[in-house]
């Protein structure tokens, strides 16, 4: 910021001088998160890949993820909700510990980690909640169809191994299927299975509660699998993060950086966790809301 | 332990008056975020009972969160104050990528889909 240094650029790449004005460990964190940038866009591209695929059956995470801590009923995507509001939170609570390291300031740094360590511990244990009721599932559960053909209203013939219906009451008399009455029309009413049919497919499918990487109540297996894969490789990122930070935190305490005379370090864990919160704007837009 | 000071002479400092200029932007951004955020999860649960297309609602989705990664990197993470040969050096080779990987998307995706209903 203050610290400007003219450097002619068409000489910057001789060497002696840092032609980006950063220090060597600022730059290597950049290159770093790039490259894992690049990680987190290959998952979500699979994951758009195979969303595409199976639009027709693909589950509406608003029917997943329903739950709020303390609340019963209904409440899709406030959870979610918050806790991208707390991640969002615990980016600015990091940003100003760096903006106090910039001033020497150390009791304003350790005040800014420690809030930024506790968001991320929310975070960390918000996503086990999620987990836990994903792979819980609800009491009713649904119901996994054999093998066997539907035939749709337009006429085309659907294979139904595999496909998940679900249970439109706790009575279980009418079971619901993935696709709806009017096709490519996510606000139409599911195609309903009843009487004598439903008969048939109970004697050849399999009921199931929660999810795994086989089997999913909500829909399409690889929902879940993917589920897993992406919320869980960035909850690996956050684990590392608060860890990271906890490290840098006990430093900052320690008065490392004070007497090293500057908090370079601060801002190194801060650029890695400011990644952390963009990469999880982007899984809560395409996992979540998409 | 000896540090030598040579790696750390780029580590940044700023004045107090910096400080209070810096702040006022971190939290002008929060709000930006907040509101776009809110914005989001308001749209996410009442989309279907205002009657919007969808496909409205999925671009405006991808637009805002564009938005927000700009101002995370831009701000957040200061990219916006670095030298134009860092800029590029992040931005150029991770754009490149995800172009592909978006033409892939995009064109392997429909090809199944059309496979499919040929045969």
């Amino acid at each position: 910021m203050s610290h400007t240094e003219v450097v002619d650029s068409k000489k910057a790449w001789g060497g002696g001088t840092s032609p980006f004005n950063v220090g060597y460990g600022k730059l290597m964190m950049w290159f770093f998160l790039m490259s894992d940038a690049l990680s987190f866009t290959g998952f979500l591209a699979a994951y758009g890949f195979y969303r595409h695929d199976y639009s027709a059956i693909w589950p509406s995470a608003e029917n997943v993820f329903t739950h709020f801590p303390f609340v019963h009923g209904h409440q899709p995507l406030l959870y979610v909700a918050l806790m991208t509001f707390i991640l969002i939170m615990s980016s600015v609570t990091m940003v100003l510990a760096v903006e106090a390291g910039h001033r020497m300031d150390k009791k304003k740094v350790m005040l800014w980690m420690f809030w930024t360590i506790i968001g991320g511990l929310i975070f960390v244990g918000s996503q086990a909640w999620e987990w836990y009721h994903f792979i819980h599932g609800t009491e009713l559960g649904a119901f996994e169809l054999g093998i066997g053909t539907f035939t749709l209203p337009d006429g085309t013939i659907e294979q139904t191994q595999g496909i998940i219906g679900r249970w439109a009451d706790e009575s279980k008399q009418i079971l619901l299927l993935p696709w709806r009455e009017v096709a490519g029309d996510i606000t139409a009413p599911y195609l309903q299975l009843t009487g004598d049919a439903l008969k048939d497919v109970i004697a050849n499918g399999q009921a199931i509660h929660g999810a795994n990487l086989t089997h999913n109540e909500y829909g399409h297996p690889l929902f879940a699998d993917f589920f897993f894969f992406i919320t869980g490789f960035h909850g690996t990122h956050v684990f590392s993060g608060v860890v990271l930070n906890f490290i840098i935190f006990v430093n900052v305490i320690m008065g490392t950086y004070q007497k090293r005379g500057h908090y370079e370090m601060v801002e190194k864990v801060g650029l890695y966790w400011h990644f952390v919160d963009l990469v999880w704007v982007f899984v809560f837009t395409f996992f979540y809301l998409i | 332990m000896e540090h030598s000071d040579q790696p750390y002479k780029y580590a940044a400092h700023h004045s107090e008056e910096e400080g209070k200029k810096t702040r006022r932007m971190i939290w002008n951004m929060f709000w930006v975020l907040l509101v776009i955020t809110s914005i989001e999860v308001g749209l996410g649960i009442m989309w279907k009972s205002w009657g919007i297309d969808f496909h409205y609602v999925k671009m405006t989705f991808i637009v805002m969160t564009l938005a927000k990664a700009y101002f995370i990197v831009a701000y957040y993470m200061h990219l916006k104050h670095e030298r134009s040969a860092l800029q590029s050096t992040i931005i150029v080779p991770y754009v490149m990528l995800v172009l592909y990987l978006m033409y892939m998307v995009f064109t392997e995706g429909t090809f199944t889909d059309y496979m499919e209903h040929l045969f």
